[in-house]
């Protein structure tokens, strides 16, 4: 690629990754100040104690929920599902980002994804807390969780391996622990640095401890760099892998408009769009709060809103097809839900979500728009809400209307759904402060081996 | 500390960019030099093969995890599903393989990317709290911008002397003797 870069005439050059002037030094700097010298500001602690609150909120609905059962939710039969699972798959889904940009584009050597992979990964991993959650709770005794786990119990029971919900509980909990693993193994280098350049004891203790004794020899890096891209190659098929599952808990059964072939790769696109969506939502502020626009940059931001283009437009399309096999399969119980979704009770949801999903983010064809921060980020929250919007959909709008009229029933959420769903809100949220002050949230190492390539006429994979 | 006796675990020279420290660590072996190290802050492409490492077990780790992560997880459920737990679903194989591939396949990446991250640390002898290139205070500008080049004193050609003469000679910043606590 460095030849095509060359060629490019005058005035043509694509904007740089990283800030011109940079150095090794200024990078380390720069990135793990915000960890060991800058006190906490009142912003953050404000922010820190509001978002604190909101956790304790959370901490009160599932204690009442243990001490009542799920009757306090509003699921009720037909709805079982409700609120629990569409949180659930809307968490999960924001965290695919995360390891589409950690591991896949590594793969494919996109330079773009090294300010911003750390986080990224971070938002992953508090995301798929925040979605193991839901399932758990949602068991109505949480205590008895392990009952999923395969173990040699007095009872003699097995768990259910032609389940897909047996299948979630393996693929969410290997994505966790997978992202877990990518993240530390990512990390250790920039640990390293901490570590040499802390200020106080404290900070020499704790870093010294999780660092393991990093020295960044030849040997060393080179067993870490073929870890790294191990790993990216096992993460790739395995975020594809996970939304799949979840896509399986509705397609595999046999309710109207859950039954259908589309359902894993228009769940994988949508996962990755929230993602984005989310990725934005969180870089905006946080490159401004700490003066991060030399590393994330508007061409990084760029970037994002063009991916979520490509993606909105995926999901754009499995939308058109859900509805074009509902009509061509003549099945009468998949064309009544079709139109259900557009006349029935819960139609606003689907227009909203219309409006939000696909309509919004045509304008990011503009390129205006792709480099208007203000408008990305109001788009990117609007997107969030969009695809929340679309699992309730397709959780509420099947249940409510299924094969007979007399199993119909209507669905609405209670004070304890809402007041779950923002604690997640706030549990998300307050670890992403956590993060940013006691860990590095860009990827230090990396952001000096990208100073070294650009030092050297773009030399290096583009 | 005072009483500690400390032994020389070998010299190390300071480079201020990766090519100048690739450039001495080739010289290093072309002088016959075989047992040196080198530490930089990011991984330097060459770097590796010129202190002569090659091979490293973690791809081959990898997939045995890999391997035996799969295995485990379609041996669990074939055992689980058709000898000690058979339920008939309308007269359904007990084997019904094609529902075991999710978990199969979780249980593969699973196992593989245990290996991967534990062969890697396990390999690099980590956690190792204690090294002796720590006790040189300029080594902690080895995880921000500078680079370094230790010939470890177990080489047989190594002579404190005549070994820092040669890293002056490559014109490294610093050259720095190595103690190693006992």
């Amino acid at each position: 690629m460095s030849s095509v870069t060359q060629n490019l005439p005058a005035g043509h050059e694509p904007e740089p990754w990283i800030e011109p002037g940079h150095t090794y030094a200024s990078v380390t700097d720069k990135i793990s100040s915000v960890v060991l010298t800058r006190p906490l500001g009142i912003g953050w602690l404000l922010g820190f104690a509001f978002l604190f609150g909101i956790v304790m909120v959370l901490n009160l609905a599932i204690g009442w929920l243990i001490t009542k059962g799920v009757g306090i939710w509003g699921i009720n039969i037909p709805i079982g599902w409700g609120f629990a699972i569409v949180n659930f798959v809307w968490w999960i889904g924001i965290g695919h980002a995360g390891t589409l940009i950690s591991a896949i584009l590594y793969l494919l050597n996109q330079k773009w994804r090294t300010s911003i992979n750390r986080f990224a990964e971070a938002m992953t991993l508090f995301a798929v807390a925040c979605a193991g959650l839901f399932p758990l709770i949602h068991t109505g005794r949480p205590w008895m969780a392990y009952y999923m786990m395969p173990y040699p119990s007095t009872m003699g029971i097995w768990p259910q391996f032609r389940s897909p919900l047996i299948w979630d509980v393996f693929a969410v909990s290997t994505y966790g622990t997978v992202s877990l693993l990518f993240w530390f193994v990512g990390l250790l280098p920039d640990l390293a640095t901490l570590r040499d350049r802390a200020t106080n004891r404290w900070q020499q203790v704790i870093f010294g401890m999780l660092s393991m004794g990093w020295r960044g020899s030849a040997r060393h890096w080179h067993r870490y760099q073929s870890a790294y891209l191990l790993l990216a190659g096992l993460a790739t098929p395995l975020v594809l892998s996970v939304h799949t599952v979840v896509s399986f808990d509705f397609a595999v059964g046999i309710v109207p408009g859950w039954h259908t072939t589309i359902f894993p790769p228009y769940f994988v696109a949508g996962a990755i769009y929230s993602g984005f969506a989310m990725v934005l939502t969180l870089a905006i502020p946080m490159r401004k709060a700490y003066g991060l626009e030399g590393f994330i940059t508007l061409r990084h931001l760029e970037q994002m809103a063009k991916v979520m283009l490509a993606t909105g437009l995926i999901v754009a399309y499995g939308y058109f097809i859900e509805f074009f096999m509902a009509f061509y399969s003549g099945n009468k119980f998949d064309v009544f839900l079709a139109k259900q979704r557009l006349h029935g009770p819960y139609a606003p949801f689907y227009y909203a979500l219309i409006l939000c999903n696909i309509l919004t983010p045509q304008l990011l064809w503009f390129k205006k728009v792709r480099r208007n921060i203000p408008a990305l980020f109001v788009m990117s929250l609007i997107i969030n809400v969009g695809m929340w919007l679309e699992r309730f959909v397709i959780v509420v709008i099947s249940l409510t209307r299924d094969f007979m009229p007399s199993a119909w029933g209507r669905y609405s959420a209670t004070v304890w759904d809402y007041a779950t769903f923002v604690g997640t809100l706030g549990l998300f949220t307050m670890l992403i402060f956590l993060f940013v002050r006691g860990l590095p949230a860009i990827a230090i190492s990396e952001m000096r081996e990208l100073v070294h390539q650009d030092s050297h006429g773009n030399e290096g994979h583009q | 500390m005072s009483e500690r006796r400390s032994q020389l675990f070998g010299v190390m020279g300071e480079f201020s960019t990766p090519e100048d420290l690739l450039a001495a660590t080739k010289k290093a072996r072309e002088a016959g030099y075989k047992h040196v190290e080198a530490y930089t802050p990011f991984p330097v492409e060459g770097l590796s093969e010129a202190v002569g490492f090659k091979w490293t077990a973690v791809p081959l780790l990898t997939l045995i995890g890999g391997v035996g992560g799969g295995m485990t997880g379609f041996g669990l459920q074939y055992w689980v599903a058709a000898i000690t737990y058979p339920i008939n679903i309308g007269g359904r194989p007990f084997n019904s393989w094609p529902a075991f591939i999710p978990v199969t396949f979780e249980l593969t990446v699973l196992g593989a990317s245990i290996f991967a991250v534990f062969s890697m640390l396990a390999l690099n002898k980590l956690p190792q709290p204690y090294h002796p290139v720590f006790n040189v205070e300029r080594f902690s500008q080895a995880s921000t911008d500078k680079f370094f080049l230790c010939i470890e004193a177990r080489d047989p050609k190594f002579d404190l002397v005549e070994t820092s003469k040669f890293l002056q000679s490559l014109h490294a910043l610093h050259v720095n003797e190595v103690k190693d606590e006992e």
